[in-house]
């Protein structure tokens, strides 16, 4: 059947500074480029162009350039390019649309309009080059009093996890991405003092090491689950659900289960890793709380248990459920949350953003008293410092780091996660790929990142007067709306901006 | 229901912004004395204040009504007081009730009218619940259920006296200087609006506990946030009350004595706490974890007291002036050294503490001449009080 596909992207190449040095056509996973030989010309498949910028960033003498294709059909305000792409689509494979990364619609940023604090006269704002300005936070259960006096609340006492920045690296699983890639944010984390998170394929035998920075994941699959790698481990999370696909589980095909991820998933080489949409021994709330104690038993009630959601209609009803099931940390993931690989349609529709789902989950803790018997993580679509420290203010104790961890080590966010086939090396398992990310520079990148956005939070602390990240947690006062309606600002919990 | 912030913070901002000056005095030896150095003290940093607010608390006063509930209550309309009465007669047994004794002041305009009652709870009004935690009731419903009525304070042989002037307007107003106490707190108030209510000057206070405060508690979002968890209503919407009901949360319902109570208030940096030895390095790094919500951030020094005991504290990086001095018997606290110096030149010591070192100043019990009921930090009533749990 002939395509009605046009390229997406089309690819200009400047003779007069092209060497034909051919990187372009080495760098390539998709083969966009081709050498022929007897004419010493190259060529461009402009339909196998994902538009990762691999060729463009490689390429010695910049001879390239990738644009969006201009050639547009009748404007349409309705059937838009996407609309009409998606269509022909179907009709040419007749199956589901598969994307990879997140949410690439434009979903009411509510980030964009909320607006932070800062000192005047009143109150003395502090300069962090000068002063002290603490940002360690503690993940796990508080108790509602402590005292060191008190031989029963020293009994109470709940293992804390310390961090010393509110960021850690999203689920992001060996498989999905490469062992270069977890290595780098293994090594990240370690050097940093936070955690990255093993997603659900297990943690790779060479990884054992950075075990006390890892968060690891107990999920539907259950890929990669025994004592040692429950033991060795920060947090244990459960994973029930995702930002970029709620309702839904994975399925990562057996061809992409080479021999490392065949042991470290523990599945024979080769067979389907099958997660389920559910976890199938958790039917209810109270289902959940048996896995979480059953996990608690397994670590001798020395690590705290995460679970994790995706922010749906209900999330503060289900997430009160959580911590009263015995959840010491729980994290909702918004519906801008990343993926490497999901039905378009769900990652597109469903699901709520984490703004919304962050403030309602937090008050709704707050009205039932339990605030502090679990920690709150916010997840998906975090673009900079900014984005963070309002996510702090509405009550956050932490993010989770994944699409702008992945762009720190190179990722452009070209979505084709899905294919195995990744440019930069991150999101692939073919060895000649995945050797392209360095791990020790990948590393840095990743510890850079998280330093530059650590700076910035001090410097708006210190700009609001106080000096410890608990004062600005929960603290809304800190924040008013622009361009919100009634209802948006109530569920936020803020102020309009004047008021 | 009334709604005090009508009164107290007319423009619904955040909070309550304001500057101050603050003085207290405590008699050591748990003798009455005179208020009449605080008073100058006090005046002596009248530039600390523009006239809107001054307030003095007073332990020791009532000696005759030492196991009764002294209850100040301000009225703007003189229908309220009926209303409070009828609803005290219901509940308490009153054994004396009469105005407080003010003299024609021409600074004062517009007084309210301020009573007081020495009362008991009555039996078979709430009996399952400690007398305290029905004194607290007893607040709350006539500052939030009555109209144009407002508790000053509500402990046993103690009082607050504020209002709308100088400190020392009000102390001449309120006759002050006919009173004898052991401790003296004294309050001169900034606040940045300028529509002022009696109800919102300093002292603020709940049973025994006053808190006098300089400074804007820049974490108060997230600390009354917490506080909401434990059952506090912020009703004045101002970062002193929220100082008294974290001292009230901690101290009285979970019995932390008030050295762990400071530095949960205003705790050593993680970087100090780390270079100290165990225990005391592990019991910090926990407080931190479990009460770091309660972290008071931002400029403030406030002194905190309650019978037979005043805590002055700083913010931990010291960003209002506070200074101590002891005089003889006397241990004094204040804004600014001049005002110890003028009431008592000669100090055997003087000292300005570092950021989130207390102050602690406790009257030695085994003086004779004391006739205050001092209450131990973990009562009986406190430990029963702690099942009640978010009646206020």
């Amino acid at each position: 059947m002939k395509s009605y596909l046009p390229a997406e992207f089309i690819i200009e190449r400047n003779e007069d500074r092209c060497i034909r040095c051919l990187a372009c056509v080495r760098q390539c996973g998709f083969e966009t480029h081709v050498y022929d030989a007897e004419e010493d010309s190259l060529l461009s498949k402009e339909e196998l162009c994902v538009g990762c910028l691999r060729c463009v960033t490689i390429c010695p003498t910049r001879a390239l350039t990738v644009r969006t294709n201009p050639s547009e059909p009748r404007p349409n305000a309705n059937w838009t390019r996407e609309h009409l792409r998606d269509v022909a689509r179907q009709a040419e494979s007749g199956g589901v649309i598969l994307t990879g990364s997140g949410n690439d619609k434009p979903i009411r940023s509510y980030w964009d309009h909320l607006y932070l604090n800062a000192s005047q006269v009143t109150n003395p704002s502090i300069d962090p080059l000068r002063e002290p300005m603490e940002l360690r936070t503690y993940l796990g259960k508080k108790p509602d009093t402590f005292n060191p006096g008190d031989a029963k609340t020293r009994e109470s006492e709940c293992s804390n996890v310390r961090i010393e920045t509110p960021l850690l690296f999203s689920a992001m699983s060996f498989g999905a991405i490469s062992l270069q890639a977890m290595q780098s944010l293994a090594q990240a984390a370690s050097e940093y003092g936070t955690l990255f998170n093993t997603g659900e394929g297990g943690l790779p035998s060479e990884l054992v090491d950075y075990g006390k920075s890892a968060i690891v994941q107990c999920a539907s699959g259950r890929f990669g689950v025994n004592w040692e790698y429950l033991n060795n481990s920060a947090i244990v999370e459960i994973k029930i659900g995702q930002g970029a696909k709620p309702g839904i589980g994975g399925h990562l095909p057996g061809e992409k289960v080479l021999a490392k991820v065949a042991e470290t998933r523990m599945i024979p080489m080769g067979t389907d890793a099958l997660s389920p949409a559910p976890q199938h021994d958790i039917y209810s709330i109270e289902d959940l709380s048996m896995l979480i104690y059953a996990l608690k038993e397994a670590t001798n009630y020395r690590k705290p248990i995460s679970v994790k959601i995706a922010a749906v209609h209900n999330a503060a009803a289900i997430a009160t459920g959580m911590v009263r099931a015995g959840a010491d940390m729980i994290v909702i993931d918004g519906i801008r949350g990343g993926t490497g690989a999901a039905p378009k349609l769900i990652r597109d529709h469903v699901g709520i953003p984490i703004e919304l789902a962050l403030a309602a989950v937090d008050s709704r803790l707050r009205e039932e008293g339990i605030r502090n018997w679990a920690s709150l993580v916010a997840a998906g679509g975090f673009r900079s410092a900014a984005d963070v420290i309002k996510a702090i203010a509405l009550g956050a104790d932490a993010v989770y780091l994944g699409t702008a961890a992945l762009v720190a080590m190179g990722c452009t966010i070209c979505q084709k996660c899905y294919t195995g086939i990744c440019n930069w090396g991150i999101c692939t398992n073919r060895p000649e790929l995945a050797k392209r990310l360095n791990p020790d520079v990948a590393a840095r990148r990743l510890e850079n990142l998280l330093r530059a956005w650590s700076l910035e939070i001090k410097e708006i602390l210190g700009g609001m007067g106080v000096n410890a990240i608990e004062s600005l947690r929960g603290n809304r006062l800190q924040l008013r709306g622009v361009g919100l309606e009634e209802w948006e600002l109530r569920v936020l919990g803020v102020k309009g901006a004047g008021e | 229901m009334k709604n005090l912030r009508t009164f107290n913070n007319p423009y619904r901002d955040d909070k309550v912004f304001e500057g101050c000056a603050i003085f207290a005095l405590l008699n050591q030896a748990g003798k009455n004395v005179s208020g009449e150095p605080v008073f100058r003290a006090i005046a002596n940093m009248r530039n600390r204040g523009n006239g809107l607010g001054g307030g003095f608390a007073v332990y020791g006063i009532y000696p005759e009504y030492a196991e009764h509930y002294a209850l100040h209550v301000m009225y703007d309309d003189p229908a309220a007081r009926e209303e409070v009465e009828c609803y005290l007669k219901d509940r308490f047994d009153i054994a004396e009730e009469e105005e407080v004794p003010t003299r024609k002041t021409p600074a004062v305009s517009h007084p309210p009218q301020v009573f007081r009652y020495f009362l008991k709870p009555r039996a078979g009004w709430m009996d399952d619940v400690t007398e305290d935690e029905r004194m607290i009731r007893a607040v709350m419903d006539i500052n939030t259920g009555i109209k144009d009525a407002f508790v000053f304070s509500s402990g046993k042989n103690m009082g607050v006296f504020k209002g709308v002037g100088h400190p020392e307007t009000m102390a001449e107003y309120f006759r002050l200087d006919e009173y004898r106490g052991y401790l003296w707190t004294a309050h001169s108030r900034f606040p940045t609006n300028s529509r002022a209510w009696w109800g919102g000057a300093h002292p603020f206070s709940i049973l025994d506990w006053t808190v006098i405060h300089n400074g804007e508690v820049s974490s108060y979002g997230i600390n009354r946030r917490y506080l909401e968890m434990f059952g506090y209503a912020c009703t004045l919407e101002t970062d002193t009350e929220v100082l008294a009901y974290i001292v009230d949360l901690l101290a009285r319902r979970q019995r932390l004595p008030m050295s762990l109570v400071t530095k949960i208030m205003a705790p050593p940096l993680w970087e100090e706490i780390e270079r100290m030895k165990e225990p005391e390095r592990s019991e910090l790094i926990k407080l931190r974890q479990v009460y770091g919500s309660l972290l008071v951030n931002g400029p403030f020094a406030v002194v905190i007291a309650h019978h037979g005991e005043m805590i002055g504290l700083n913010d931990r990086i010291r960003l209002r002036p506070m200074t101590a001095g002891i005089g003889g018997e006397n241990l004094y606290i204040s804004s600014e050294e001049a005002s110890i110096r003028l009431v008592c030149p000669e100090l055997d010591e003087f000292w300005s503490p570092q950021g989130g070192d207390p102050i602690v100043g406790k009257v030695k019990l085994e003086t004779p001449a004391l006739h205050v009921p001092v209450r131990p930090l973990v009562s009986d009533e406190d430990r029963a009080g702690l099942k009640v749990g978010g009646l206020i």
